[in-house]
């Protein structure tokens, strides 16, 4: 099979590979970039384990192409957190409990990671609508829902310190 | 009087650690100590791992319920580039024996199909290359020649089938697979005096857990060393290697089973025993390792973890004034094409088949029918989450026949608080409880009698609004007795009556204390509950502990997580492991402080002079000094260097079956209640249910983890939903199973789940276990379906309808009013 060039960034670092066309991006991700947190529950774009953020989007890495990829901006469960620790919405997912066996959870922090990108102050019901495309077995989700209303309050409070900082 | 439950002596209590308040460290809702690598995408899940030279394998699954395998041709999937082999069952037959079957007799099973397949999805060959895409390319490519058979898809006809549908022709000349009857006292005397019997025809369908990670595994085969290591995703691999050992012909010491994170198991990894055989068979044959991953269709068909599938006919012996006399029932259950693990799911829901209530007598006939879906395997519950329903069904049917208030009738039979231990008529205790305590919460969190006159007022608006209260029992801490006590008493089986559990322990020399735990994680917080109870009994500090996770060859008795047993088991082993730790540590601590080991004690992470400030040394003092100073300690193997020690817990209660199976004697006495609340409303033009409000209040005796315990009651919560309102595998008349995957198998998202959920909870700490702890792994789905059920019955009472079957989806809802309406009609 003829593999085709691509190059995108993938959580900040360009990454160059010859792929073949057929092959998923979450395979690609997880097998040839060597990022196993993004997780592959069901293979058919239902459970929402294997979301990534393309272009500040949520998107099932099960249902698109490596290929489709190319010239793409990409981050996964392992670009969240800094040299200072935690990203605030994985922060709140570990101080409130949103997570059991955590195979979820990378599709749930990139759902949590869109919404608050466009929303930064959401009621319960569109938290629920943002995780809604998301499976989660462990949980019952009401402590996700908890952890998502508690990262937004803190990147609120971030967001307020760093206007206050002198430039 | 002379009762048959006279032989089952409950033996003394071995509790060391006495329940108490002023708890430092058990109570706190401390962040999991397990999240912060998960969070971060470096859990470790049995896909993440690979090794040098691995290969891939894909299977070529059954179209068929039931066929035979007339010719199986493998040449153009061969001739694929990038295919290393591709196997039939006789060629995996060649290295690999069949699997091991609890059930007595045994039933056979193999890991790739010989002969015959028995169930749509089971493997008929599997092809290993370099990578999963061409797998599956080359699976695709396998030609295989059938000659169809009768399916058996209904329990009762398979019951009675002959012929070409008899499933294991060879080996049995029925389907049932087993069949057996129990009288627990006197049932027949007590149906016989009793001046009501309510009768009901009750089935529970077939679902499953569906963790969101489907089971996987990694083998490599060592020809030099004849041995396998093999990575897998199993929760069970370190008490009983050695019976895949014998399927795989080598000891346990030849196999080295090394457990991964588990993406949630729910039962469905409690053993997964099959995949682990297929894939060590595949690097055997293949000459290189193997992965294989079952993907979803694959988990959904194949991987043997389907939940109860059973029709109940069952009788409830009642007196005019209300009193329970006793129950009887007969059950079939469809476990499937094999029998894994015999009628264990039945056998554990003997624990509390009578549920909270005074009944004096229970009688069963149990029939284990074998049909062409997959086979049985646990789902959270165990088969005690139908006879929960069971029994409140019975009851709610009662309360309607008799014309009473089914709250009233479950308060009037309900065990009071003084009556424990309390033995039920199957011979297992219930330690303790305080029902009345929990009902009483759960009824003021919930505030029942404003909403009953809500639901009043709005049903006088023509709504479709009821409210349901279920009262359940959680059995915790299982006893293996429940595997085998109902097999035929002269074939009973492996009678196993282990279940132990153990922990490694060592300070290092810098004083932080390793933990090797001997059991893996599915998603419990096996690292967080221990982290508290060692800091809590060694007072050393959280921060200070550090885990690891022993393997099959490294490892010591560790049964798992399953049966709501982890915490209160591995509660035992951290006691033991803290007396034994603390005796050397005060050894050391006492020469180096040049006192005598009975006038220090343990104080914040120190060794310290009773009764003196300042006369202390600390943890890290004495490790180090332990373990690089020798000349510093007196000759004597008592000051062996260095501080370890490895602990083990037995069951913390239990006792045999009787010879006559009288009674099944105690397997599974720390008990848990549970009392769940909900108001629904129907829309009647749908059959769709909303939830208005809710209310579990569950008593788990002492809490370790308030929050993690709250996660486990909330999940098993949504999972008992889901088996009401939602789930379950459909088949068509050729065994079909036409709805494996997510977007047909309807599991609750988000917005399924209620919006006011009330989460409560008693503590009646158990007499029996350490810091009187109780399991909790399973209660939200033990307790969720009744509640439900009879809230949407209430709901609909004044268009007659009655429910007998699970689960209620719209369209099974709509088509109960309409029959009911038409039947109104006349």
């Amino acid at each position: 099979m003829n593999k085709k060039a691509i190059s995108l960034t993938v959580n900040g670092r360009v990454r160059e590979a010859l792929v073949p066309p057929r092959m998923l991006l979450s395979d690609f991700i997880r097998h040839e970039l060597e990022l196993p947190g993004t997780h592959v529950g069901c293979e058919h774009g239902v459970c929402g384990s294997c979301n990534v953020v393309v272009d500040g989007k949520a998107v099932r890495s099960c249902l698109m192409f490596a290929v489709q990829a190319n010239g793409t901006e990409i981050t996964t469960v392992e670009g969240y957190d800094t040299a200072e620790g935690l990203h605030p919405i994985q922060q709140a997912f570990w101080e409130e409990h949103g997570l059991q066996c955590g195979f979820c959870t990378p599709g749930m922090l990139a759902a949590a990671k869109e919404l608050l990108a466009a929303n930064p102050d959401p009621g319960d019901d569109e938290i629920r609508e943002a995780i809604s495309g998301n499976l989660c077995r462990c949980t019952g989700y009401e402590f996700i829902i908890n952890a998502i209303r508690s990262a937004a309050k803190a990147m609120r409070e971030a967001e307020i310190q760093k206007t206050l900082q002198p430039a | 009087m002379k009762s048959h439950l006279d032989t089952n002596v409950i033996p003394p209590s071995r509790q060391r650690e006495a329940p108490r308040a002023g708890l430092t460290w058990i109570g706190q809702s401390i962040k999991r100590v397990e999240d912060p690598r998960i969070l971060t995408g470096n859990g470790g899940y049995i896909d993440d791992f690979k090794v040098p030279g691995m290969a891939h394998a894909a299977m070529v699954s059954s179209p068929h319920a039931h066929a035979r395998i007339v010719s199986i041709d493998t040449s153009r999937a061969k001739a694929l580039p990038g295919v290393i082999g591709v196997y039939t069952g006789e060629d995996l037959a060649s290295v690999v024996d069949p699997c091991p079957s609890f059930a007595s007799p045994p039933i056979p099973q193999t890991a790739i199909a010989v002969g015959k397949v028995r169930h749509v999805g089971e493997v008929v060959a599997a092809v290993v290359a370099e990578d999963r895409y061409i797998a599956e390319d080359a699976a695709e490519l396998v030609e295989v020649e059938w000659e169809v058979l009768p399916a058996n898809v209904d329990i009762e006809a398979s019951a009675a089938a002959t012929g070409d549908a008899l499933l294991h022709p060879d080996d049995r000349e029925s389907n049932v697979a087993l069949d057996e009857s129990f009288n627990f006292g006197p049932v027949e005397e007590d149906f016989a005096a009793a001046d009501h019997i309510i009768k009901r025809r009750l089935r529970w369908h077939r679902s499953s857990a569906q963790a969101i990670e489907t089971c996987g595994v990694v083998a490599q085969f060592d020809p030099y060393k004849g041995g396998y290591t093999i990575h897998c995703n199993s929760n069970f691999y370190n008490f009983i290697p050695f019976v895949i050992g014998g399927s795989l012909r080598v000891s346990p010491g030849e196999m080295r089973i090394v457990p991964k994170l588990a993406g949630g198991s729910f039962g469905s990894k409690v053993f997964s025993h099959k995949i682990i055989i297929l894939t060590a068979g595949l690097a055997r044959l293949a000459g290189v390792p193997v992965k294989y991953i079952e993907d979803r269709l694959e988990h959904f068909t194949n991987s043997d973890s389907h939940g109860s599938d059973r029709l109940y006919d069952a009788e409830l012996a009642v007196d005019k004034d209300g009193t329970f006399k006793s129950l009887r029932f007969t059950v079939l259950d469809d476990y499937g094409a094999y029998l894994q693990f015999g009628v264990g799911t039945h056998g554990n829901a003997m624990a509390q088949v009578t549920g909270p209530y005074t009944i004096g007598s229970f009688g069963m006939r149990v029939k284990a029918v074998l049909t062409n879906k997959c086979q049985q395997g646990p789902y959270r519950g165990f088969g005690s989450e139908v006879t929960n329903w069971l029994m409140e069904r019975m009851v709610d049917a009662a309360a309607n026949e008799l014309g009473q208030d089914p709250l009233a009738l479950r308060e009037q039979n309900m065990i009071k608080p003084d009556a424990f231990p309390y033995m039920i008529p199957t011979g297992n205790i219930y330690d303790s409880g305080n029902f009345q305590k929990v009902l009483a919460e759960a009824k003021q969190m919930f505030d029942l009698d404003g909403w009953r006159e809500k639901a009043k007022k709005m049903r006088a608006e023509g709504r479709c609004v009821g409210v349901g209260v279920a009262t359940c029992m959680e059995r915790s801490v299982y006893g293996p007795t429940e595997w085998w006590s109902l097999n035929n008493k002269e074939t009973p089986g492996f009678t196993l009556t282990s279940t132990p559990e153990s922990i490694s322990v060592h300070f290092d020399p810098s004083g932080k204390l390793f933990v090797t735990l001997h059991s893996p994680m599915v998603g419990n917080s096996p690292e967080t509950v221990v982290t508290q109870i060692l800091a809590e009994r060694l007072t050393v500090a959280p921060e200070d502990i550090v885990f690891n996770y022993s393997d099959s060859q490294s490892g010591f008795n560790g049964v798992g997580p399953q049966g709501s047993r982890f915490t209160a088991m591995i509660a035992g082993a951290c006691v033991s492991a803290s007396i034994k730790l603390e005796e050397r540590l005060k050894r050391f601590g006492a020469h180096m402080l040049q006192r005598r080991p009975e006038d220090v004690e343990l104080r914040n992470g120190m060794v310290a002079v009773k009764g003196l400030k300042d006369q202390e040394k600390s943890f890290g003092e004495i490790a180090l000094t332990s373990s690089f100073f020798r000349l510093s300690f007196p000759d004597g193997e008592e000051f062996d260097s260095g501080l370890e020690t490895t602990a083990v817990y037995d069951h913390p209660l239990s006792t045999d079956p009787d010879e006559d199976r009288k009674h099944l004697g105690i397997f599974y006495p720390i008990v848990g209640h549970i009392c769940h609340i909900v108001a629904v409303e129907v829309d009647p033009g749908t059959g769709k249910v909303e939830m208005l409000d809710y209310a579990a209040v569950h008593d788990n005796g002492t809490i370790v983890n308030p929050r993690t315990l709250a996660g486990q009651v909330w999940g098993g919560t949504a999972n008992g939903i889901g088996t009401t309102l939602s789930e379950q595998f459909h088949y068509n008349s050729d065994g079909q199973f036409t709805n494996p995957n997510f977007a047909e198998f309807a599991m609750p998202t988000a917005n399924e789940m209620p919006r006011n959920f009330k989460l409560g909870h008693v503590e009646t700490p158990s007499p029996f276990t350490e810091y009187g702890i109780k399991g909790g792994g399973e209660g939200g789905r033990l307790g969720a379906p009744s509640a439900l059920t009879s809230a949407i019955e209430d709901a609909l009472s004044d268009h007659g309808v009655k429910i007998t079957s699970l689960p209620v989806t719209p369209p099974v809802l709509r088509g109960l009013i309409r029959d009911a309406e038409q039947m109104a009609a006349g």
